[in-house]
């Protein structure tokens, strides 16, 4: 196979596209999509200070590569999670990352801050460990990113990672998170903008990618995630697109431009207030975070009175 | 031939034989909208051919729960 735009060998070939590009014209693709995305949903400007979440996956840190190399005021934002060696890992990928390219990374570490990592925090309140995890990484992300003055948080959600969470929130019918599904969302009271530059790239573009300039990242899998019903939504998504090039990016693009309008209109918006424990914006009287981390407390206090079995 | 698989989990195997990339992923059943391939360390297309004592590697992108 020759590359479309210099005819030099390919070294992959994107079927939705109908597109082969050599190592060069492939980066060039990735980078004028990624900047596409950012000017033509209005994600953020050459101004404004840009908080990359980093996991040490290769979306995220791709991510936070292509925006640096663009010129935006970027900087990382690390969750040590507390899952094990996996997350050490993690860590230590992200840092070098960082430190190879002379950016500047923030961390927290759930387990030093809370007393338990997501693994210790699923265990103490019986909740799944992938929704607590979830919870944890929008709270502190949108506090860290507030606190240090960022304009705007850049996650590393994929097309696969939009398309999978739409099926799901299709299939079970869910209103208010169909509502809410967009790669930006508007910053509001107390809550720091969110935005997603790579919602039009797959998840084998994203791998390429790195692989191509270099990236290093954790290649293995959330040992939370084995089983997941994302990766399960994933799958089916990509037999279909194995058979039918493109209908990935036509589902999701589809609900973007034409659904999401309808869901919009259904859904209420919430009437925000401050958490009465920690100050951050919340429905309720408590915030889901501080609900999660008091049930886990509280769980912890009876299983040391001996009233309940451990989990 | 060697092929170092990360799917996610890293596994080798051996196989004997010339094929193409595309026909090596079938036979794996491994599905090419969520793989790349490497041979000798450079990324290839799926009509390429592995020959006999080539390195491949074969990198699964797909990973799970939210980055």
């Amino acid at each position: 196979m020759k590359c479309h735009p210099c005819g030099r060998k390919a070294v992959i070939y994107l079927r939705q596209h109908n597109a082969r590009y050599c190592r060069e014209h492939f980066v060039n693709f990735v980078d004028r999509q990624v900047a596409r995305a950012i000017k033509r949903k209005r994600m953020f400007g050459p101004d404004e200070k840009v908080m990359v979440a980093v996991s040490g996956g290769k979306d995220s840190l791709v991510l936070w590569h292509i925006l640096q190399k663009a010129g935006y005021h970027t900087a990382g934002y690390h969750i040590h999670l507390g899952i094990g060696e996996y997350s050490l890992r993690s860590l230590d990928i992200t840092r070098a990352f960082a430190a190879a390219k002379g950016l500047e990374l923030f961390e927290t570490d759930v387990e030093s801050e809370y007393g338990l990592g997501i693994s210790g925090l699923a265990k103490a309140t019986g909740r799944p460990a992938c929704s607590g995890c979830g919870l944890n990484k929008r709270y502190l992300m949108n506090r860290a990113a507030r606190e240090k003055g960022f304009d705007v948080i850049a996650t590393g959600h994929n097309l696969d990672d939009e398309a999978a969470t739409l099926l799901g929130n299709v299939l079970n019918w869910q209103t208010g998170s169909l509502s809410r599904q967009n790669p930006v969302l508007a910053a509001g009271k107390g809550f720091t903008r969110r935005v997603k530059p790579l919602y039009m790239l797959s998840e084998r573009e994203m791998a390429a990618y790195a692989l191509l300039e270099g990236i290093r990242y954790i290649h293995e899998e959330c040992p939370n995630a084995v089983g997941a019903r994302s990766i399960e939504y994933k799958e089916t998504l990509n037999r279909i697109e194995d058979a039918m090039p493109g209908s990935k990016m036509r589902f999701l693009k589809g609900f973007l431009d034409l659904d999401r309008a309808t869901w919009q209109a259904e859904s209420d918006a919430p009437v925000l207030r401050e958490c009465e424990a920690c100050g951050e914006p919340t429905v309720n009287n408590l915030c889901a975070f501080c609900c999660l981390w008091r049930g886990a407390e509280r769980n912890k206090a009876v299983r040391d009175r001996g009233s309940v079995p451990a989990v | 031939m060697k092929i170092c698989i990360r799917s996610p989990q890293y596994r080798e195997l051996e196989i004997e034989g010339r094929r193409r990339v595309e026909d090596l992923l079938k036979e794996l059943r491994l599905n090419r909208e969520t793989h790349i391939v490497a041979r000798n360390g450079e990324m290839v297309t799926e009509d390429e051919w592995i020959e006999t004592g080539d390195e491949v590697e074969i990198i699964a992108a797909i990973s799970g729960g939210a980055p």
